[in-house]
């Protein structure tokens, strides 16, 4: 399997009674009363660091994604991040998830198409194409996009930016959110005729569907954990044999939360930060979540007959999020034990591992990555490819990894 | 009560169907309903129906049968060009047309458009205007305490309880939740992010006489409003409502039909 360093770039030093003054982590702080720019300065430099030790570390991939008006996480361009990440690991066998920027709410949809071909030309084509519909605060609010029109214009964006990246001669587009007279892209992705493309999504809306439909790799960015999607994972698997397609791993990208320290009780370390995370930076009303045209029709019916279980986040303590699979943290045996657990239960091809969360300092985050790396992922990453090709992976780093295992086996 | 029977209609090149409640009798009217669907102002249509035909069309995208119909306009002024086909299908050629708040905006625009095609017009709490020291408030993402507030002068009162009630069988409440979402998703799709789609531009072609009705207590788009659209249209009168917020159709009902009818010489 696969494991990639996620990271979500938070503001880590918000004021401690936040949960208080505000009633979301989006659109509502404001930026003058709780943000500091020299800080949030320090804050990209970290998460860069932080990447590029985790590539060196060992990690599989690093992830980038986009949000908004928010102290969740505020790479507001991912690619400016993947960029950077796709210069320093110049020569390493990891790759670039750009996880990635947003097309409906980039106009026209072939800048985003620009800037990722841009950056498998730099990394050496190690670029994995991430497409999120954007959460409906990014997209709707910050971005103004139409509810109802999120998700066609992201199935049309997405057409036209696969089309431009391959496509032999010039060509129009007329479609019924974008017309481009002549699109001839520069540059194109070295990997043709498009880079792996992976898609983020509940399980409940219609795009999980959409992914397999097209062969796309589903990543469920699931914030509570292995332990409580079993439900929304059984439904993609179902909905994937039924449509006929096979049952590899790597069709499925899946985030945790993950926190390593030498012992358990040390583990308590990552205590405040994890509350910090789910208390402050995760903490979104429903009215904020649910604006209505973000779930089509039948979505809409479906989330309304099967309600998810309200959490009180804010009522709940690190005791609680680690009893009920939120995070996992603990010892290296401890760790490795819950995810091998999870990672087979849900049969997970790539593991995003959100090793930075909520308050936590650098030192720390530099020290749950060290530890992972060598005592957690060395378990991890041999699982399923003795019987699965990961189709959802750049190619010259597949390569790579066929010769090192080669090598490995002849020694 | 009139009794009303329900009409359904193919349009747009048969890729919309509209289902319109028709009841009462005399002269035509045409009741467009505000964000929140059609099932609220039922009251409201029955008192109309007395002394007018009432034409009551569901907004694309809210008829049971055609739940993607939204998706089959681009845009507003698809929306107002769709208007005039199912006016004509309906063979309305001048009608009385009474618009609330969403539904508002579009019988002005398409009073604005087609001045010969509307006869006299009520514009009850409309959109459609904007001034950046009054901002409309978005209503599809307000906490429900809040939202009740704006809606309503009275938001425990009998209005409120009726509008915000959900029915106890099971199916029908969730048909009624997803109902109420979906009417915000269709209607939101021709008012997002801003309901100012340029009806300050052409508001000066509405010739029809023009009742302008608008709840004291309207916490969506503040009373004030009712001047800006009473400046801008020749000759409109304006009626403020006590103890009404955004919906004085609900709130006032018999007030509101009153000053409506007596508006219409009904």
């Amino acid at each position: 399997m696969k494991v990639c360093m996620f990271h979500l770039m938070p503001y880590r030093d918000l004021p401690a009674d936040f949960d208080r003054r505000y009633n979301s982590a989006y659109i509502d702080p404001l930026w003058f009363d709780v943000a500091d720019a020299d800080k949030v300065g320090q804050y990209y430099n970290w998460t860069l660091d932080e990447m590029v030790y985790a590539a060196k570390a060992g990690m599989h991939g690093l992830c980038t994604n986009q949000h908004h008006q928010n102290v969740y996480g505020f790479m507001a361009n991912p690619s400016l991040m993947g960029a950077t990440l796709a210069k320093l690991t110049n020569g390493q066998d990891v790759a670039i998830i750009q996880i990635g920027s947003t097309l409906p709410s980039t106009n026209p949809p072939t800048r985003i198409a620009e800037e990722y071909a841009m950056i498998d030309c730099i990394s050496g084509g190690r670029l994995v194409a991430g497409f999120p519909t954007g959460l409906p605060t990014d997209a709707t609010i910050s971005n103004g996009v139409v509810p109802l029109d999120q998700r066609e214009r992201f199935r049309e964006a997405l057409d036209l930016v696969v089309k431009a990246w391959s496509a032999k001669e010039h060509f129009a587009w007329n479609g019924k959110h974008y017309q481009l007279p002549m699109v001839n892209l520069w540059p194109r992705p070295i990997q043709q005729p498009h880079p792996p493309i992976w898609i983020p999504g509940s399980g409940i809306s219609s795009t999980a569907e959409y992914v397999i439909d097209h062969d796309h790799c589903f990543c469920n960015l699931n914030y509570f954990g292995a332990r409580n999607a079993q439900s929304v994972v059984e439904r993609y698997w179902e909905l994937a044999a039924k449509k006929g397609r096979d049952a590899n791993p790597y069709r499925l990208s899946f985030l945790q939360l993950i926190g390593v320290s030498e012992t358990d009780e040390e583990a308590e370390e990552y205590a405040r930060h994890a509350e910090y995370f789910f208390h402050n930076l995760l903490y979104t009303p429903p009215y904020y979540m649910a604006i209505p045209g973000c779930l089509e029709y039948d979505a809409l019916a479906l989330a309304m007959q099967n309600p998810a279980r309200q959490v009180n986040l804010r009522s709940l303590t690190y005791k609680d999020f680690v009893e009920r699979g939120f995070v996992i943290t603990g010892s290296p045996k401890t760790v490795r034990e819950q995810l091998l657990d999870g990672v087979k239960k849900l049969r997970i091809g790539h593991l995003l591992a959100l090793l930075h969360f909520g308050s936590m300092p650098t030192e720390l985050c530099r020290k749950n990555i060290g530890l992972f790396c060598r005592e957690v992922l060395p378990h991890l990453e041999d699982l399923w490819d003795d019987e699965w090709e990961d189709r959802w992976w750049p190619e010259r780093l597949r390569l790579k990894r066929k010769v090192a295992a080669l090598a490995g086996a002849a020694s | 009560m009139a009794s009303f029977a329900e009409r359904k209609l193919r349009l747009w090149q048969g890729r919309i169907e509209t289902e319109i409640d028709v009841g009462g009798g005399g002269p035509p009217l045409v009741y467009l309903h505000g964000p929140w669907g059609l099932r609220s102002d039922r009251a409201f249509l029955d008192l109309l129906a007395r002394s007018h035909t009432v034409y009551a069309p569901k907004h694309p995208g809210t008829s049971g049968g055609d739940h993607q119909a939204a998706h089959e306009l681009d845009n507003f002024w698809d929306l107002v060009v769709y208007h005039g086909e199912l006016f004509d299908r309906l063979g309305l050629e001048a009608p009385a047309i009474v618009g609330h708040s969403f539904g508002g905006m579009v019988a002005a625009e398409y009073a604005a458009n087609a001045p010969q095609r509307v006869g006299k017009l009520v514009l009850i709490d409309p959109v459609g205007l904007w001034r950046d020291d009054q901002p409309v408030k978005n209503w599809m993402i307000m906490p429900e305490e809040a939202r009740a507030k704006a809606l309503f002068a009275d938001p425990a009162g009998p209005a409120a309880m009726g509008f915000f009630g959900l029915p106890e069988d099971p199916k029908a409440r969730i048909a009624a939740q997803v109902d109420f979402v979906w009417a915000q998703a269709c209607t939101g799709k021709f008012a997002w992010p801003i309901p100012d789609k340029g009806l300050k531009k052409h508001i000066h072609r509405i010739v029809a006489p023009t009742l302008i009705v608008w709840g004291k207590a309207d916490g969506v788009i503040a009373p004030s409003y009712a001047q800006d659209f009473a400046g801008r249209i020749a000759g409109s009168r304006v009626e403020l409502i006590d103890r009404a917020g955004h919906l004085p159709q609900l709130e006032q009902a018999e007030t509101v039909a009153g000053l409506v009818r007596g508006f219409l010489g009904g």
